[in-house]
């Protein structure tokens, strides 16, 4: 079982990730507790699903080749979203996850899931994820220092809205 | 020279320390070979043929003579003595250790500099003309608009896991000094009718496995939605760009897939949203930048210096140096000068650290206390006043930097090939080595006049083979290391009328010690068929197509046919 650091603390994970089968086939959605579904589930199944999520018991994940567009008006109705990271090098999530907190407003929890470790924590907490399902080998304890590794950045992000350069100006004429 | 302020001083100390909290999680052997690949790539860190490389980043080649001096205490005690300026205007040691490699990032913290992104899947350095704010014909001063996309690119959070390396380049002069229609995005400034600076900008340059002319996805972006636009462009690329194959993984593959129309469409999509936002650029912010890079304080001279003219007439080689070697300046009484680092002998680019310190001394007294890498793998005095001229070129001779040779056919751009580096083909630096003792005789290379002659070891294409007049490429062929010849590659539009291209392969490749033979039958061809020694190699290319420098080395059709029946029949 993955660890989870959320809001940079190591918590207990009451959310179960539903994968497709071996053939590709969607899974069975159980009928108790907190499951995160694959997108192409939630877009075959919406209007059954869509009063569970009202209960806040059913998150959907997105793979890297997958985007916000595809969920539009439904964002906001998540308690949860996950992003897929197929492999650390593969850097489409970060886009994604800003995608979501930006553009879709989305303010639930932002989960990172797949080869997600040490090294990525900062960057993906830059651009909105607050969740991190650590890949099994990683050291959660050790991860949790890697938050503060830089102390500014010049562009924006969905921590720093407003880029280094505004606020060097705000800052210089107050 | 741009000046950090606290905060860009403390990211690269960060940066120390993230870099050596992860080479000592790896040596405990908690990072595997290809997670750790990843994150020494992003701080410059390759292993190569004999031992890592380090490439250290010089920001748009502008360095100051106390960070030569740093560079040359740090080759001295953590490598071999010498290094290696790059095409990317980098400074490249061959020989580090993996355990020291923060020890040397921190070196190069307190002098303002680092490694950071020199390699990986990220923002490459940034470059531009290397004669960026002496040029005459200048647009706008392209080190600050390098210095802002610096910061932009620096620590990206979206961006920092690319499908492809990604490199940016910035012309700020009329002439493109900089190749920009061979870069990932490529940006030429230029003013509207109202005076305001904009540019152009370029998409789908490269060069590498395959080369590509950049199309031009915008011809005027105001300066202020600069990094709006190119977040635009990356956003695109970073969500559709190819991860399947690393050799089709560039932006270029995705501007040929979508077409430039569609993926045009797609930015200014995407861009819609990010216009105007909070990233959008302001006055303010260009002045800060400006001001923060230190100006030298030219004295009022006149335009012309009587001693420099009575040396020149009296004293050839003086002459011929400047002639090849002195660059007009937009100050009155100035120039820039080239110190050639294409002596015949000498590795293309390769210094030692005596020589470093010997340039920083010249610097310090001729120059303001500054220099310029160019891609071209020289360096650059950009101050010099012309009555320092002569007394300078003494000196440089006596450090044997004064080849007369900038733009001549042996000012060779080559990389550092099967010597070095472990993606070379074939060995580039003794096929630069043989050309340029073929053609040492001076009077010559001065009758054939400019040509770019560029080689490299591999696909690659670090020796820019692809944009060389003449362009050589090392090919393996079961084993054995051959040449592949092409020609009709151009940078840019250095001068009017000609823009960037690409060579032409032009037939079957040669062994090692058969290029220099090739090289000068297809100078000779030229030569023949110039209209006078105004005309270029590159423009009689042009004119009269790639066919007769074919014939030059090949023979004619009939020849070719008849010599391949030979072949067939003894075979």
């Amino acid at each position: 079982m993955a660890t989870l650091i959320k809001e940079r603390r190591i918590v207990a994970d009451s959310w179960h990730l539903l994968e497709r089968g071996p053939k590709g086939e969607l899974p069975e959605v159980p009928v108790r507790g907190e499951v995160i579904v694959p997108l192409a589930l939630w877009l075959a199944r919406r209007e059954e699903l869509l009063s569970r999520v009202g209960t806040g018991t059913l998150g959907v994940w997105l793979d890297a080749s997958e985007g916000p567009e595809a969920l539009a008006g439904d964002v906001q109705r998540f308690p949860l979203i996950a992003v897929n990271f197929p492999k650390f090098g593969d850097g489409r999530g970060y886009s994604i996850a800003r995608l979501l907190r930006e553009r879709y407003g989305f303010k639930g929890e932002l989960r990172a899931i797949g080869d997600v470790l040490h090294d990525h924590l900062f960057f993906m907490e830059q651009c909105g994820f607050d969740a991190f399902a650590l890949r099994e080998d990683q050291d959660a304890q050790e991860a949790l220092s890697v938050f503060g590794t830089f102390s500014e950045g010049y562009q924006t992000s969905v921590l720093r809205p407003v880029p280094l350069f505004r606020r060097r100006l705000g800052a210089s004429k107050s | 020279m741009y000046l950090y302020d606290e905060i860009d001083q403390k990211l690269v100390d960060e940066r120390v320390v993230q870099f050596r909290d992860q080479t000592r999680r790896f040596l405990a052997g908690k990072l595997s070979d290809d997670e750790f690949r990843a994150l020494r790539l992003r701080n410059g860190l390759y292993i190569q043929r004999y031992a890592p490389m380090l490439r250290i980043a010089i920001p748009y080649g502008l360095l100051s003579t106390k960070q030569l001096r740093r560079l040359a205490y740090i080759a001295r005690k953590y490598d071999r003595g010498y290094g290696h300026f790059s095409t990317r205007q980098n400074l490249q040691l061959n020989w580090p250790k993996l355990p020291q490699a923060p020890d040397i990032l921190a070196e190069l913290a307190t002098v303002q500099m680092h490694a950071i992104q020199t390699s990986g899947n990220s923002f490459r350095n940034i470059t531009t003309d290397h004669f960026a704010g002496v040029a005459q014909d200048e647009i706008v001063d392209s080190f600050v608009w390098c210095e802002i996309i610096r910061q932009w690119s620096t620590f990206h959070p979206e961006f920092s896991y690319l499908p492809r390396k990604f490199k940016f380049a910035v012309n700020g002069a009329k002439s493109d000094r900089a190749a920009v229609a061979v870069h990932d995005i490529g940006l030429h400034a230029l003013r509207d009718e109202k005076g305001e600076v904009g540019f152009r900008v370029l998409v789908g340059g490269g060069l590498g496995r395959t080369p590509a002319i950049g199309f031009v996805i915008r011809e005027f972006l105001s300066w202020r939605h600069l990094l709006t636009y190119i977040e635009a462009i990356l956003r695109v690329y970073n969500r559709y760009g190819r991860r399947d194959n690393i050799n089709k993984a560039r932006i270029q593959i995705l501007v040929k897939e979508r077409g430039p129309e569609k993926f045009r469409e797609e930015v200014d999509a995407e861009w819609a949203h990010l216009k105007d936002g909070p990233a959008t650029l302001v006055p303010e912010e260009i002045v800060r930048i400006e001001s923060r890079f230190t100006r030298p304080s030219y004295l009022r001279l006149p335009a012309t210096d009587a001693g420099l003219e009575a040396a020149l007439a009296s004293e050839r080689a003086f002459a011929n140096w400047h002639k090849r070697n002195v660059h007009p300046h937009k100050k009155a009484g100035y120039s820039a000068v080239t110190l050639s680092l294409k002596k015949t002998g000498v590795p293309p680019g390769d210094v030692t650290v005596e020589q470093m310190e010997k340039i920083a001394d010249l610097a310090d007294r001729y120059s303001f206390g500054e220099l310029r890498v160019s891609h071209e793998q020289n360096l650059i005095f950009a101050d010099v006043q012309l009555s320092d001229l002569y007394s300078l070129w003494q000196e440089v001779r006596e450090l044997g930097f004064a080849t007369p040779n900038v733009g001549l056919l042996t000012n060779i751009i080559c990389c550092p090939g099967g010597d070095f580096c472990s993606l070379a083909n074939a060995k580039s630096i003794p096929v630069a080595e043989a050309i340029q003792q073929r053609f040492d005789d001076l009077d010559y290379l001065h009758d054939i006049g400019e040509i770019d002659l560029n080689i490299s070891g591999c696909m690659n294409a670090c020796g820019h083979h692809h944009v060389g007049h003449i362009g050589i490429l090392g090919v393996d062929k079961s084993g054995e290391e051959w040449y592949q010849i092409e020609v009709g590659g151009n940078q840019g539009e250095v001068r009017p009328g000609r823009g960037a291209s690409l060579g032409k392969i032009i037939g079957p490749s040669f062994a090692r010690a058969e290029v220099p033979d090739v090289i000068e039958k297809l100078i000779e061809c030229y030569l023949a068929r110039r209209d006078s020694d105004a005309e270029r190699f590159i423009d009689v290319v042009h004119r009269i197509g790639v066919e007769p420098f074919k014939e030059s080395v090949y023979g004619n059709a009939d020849q070719r046919a008849a010599h391949r029946r030979g072949q067939l029949a003894s075979a």
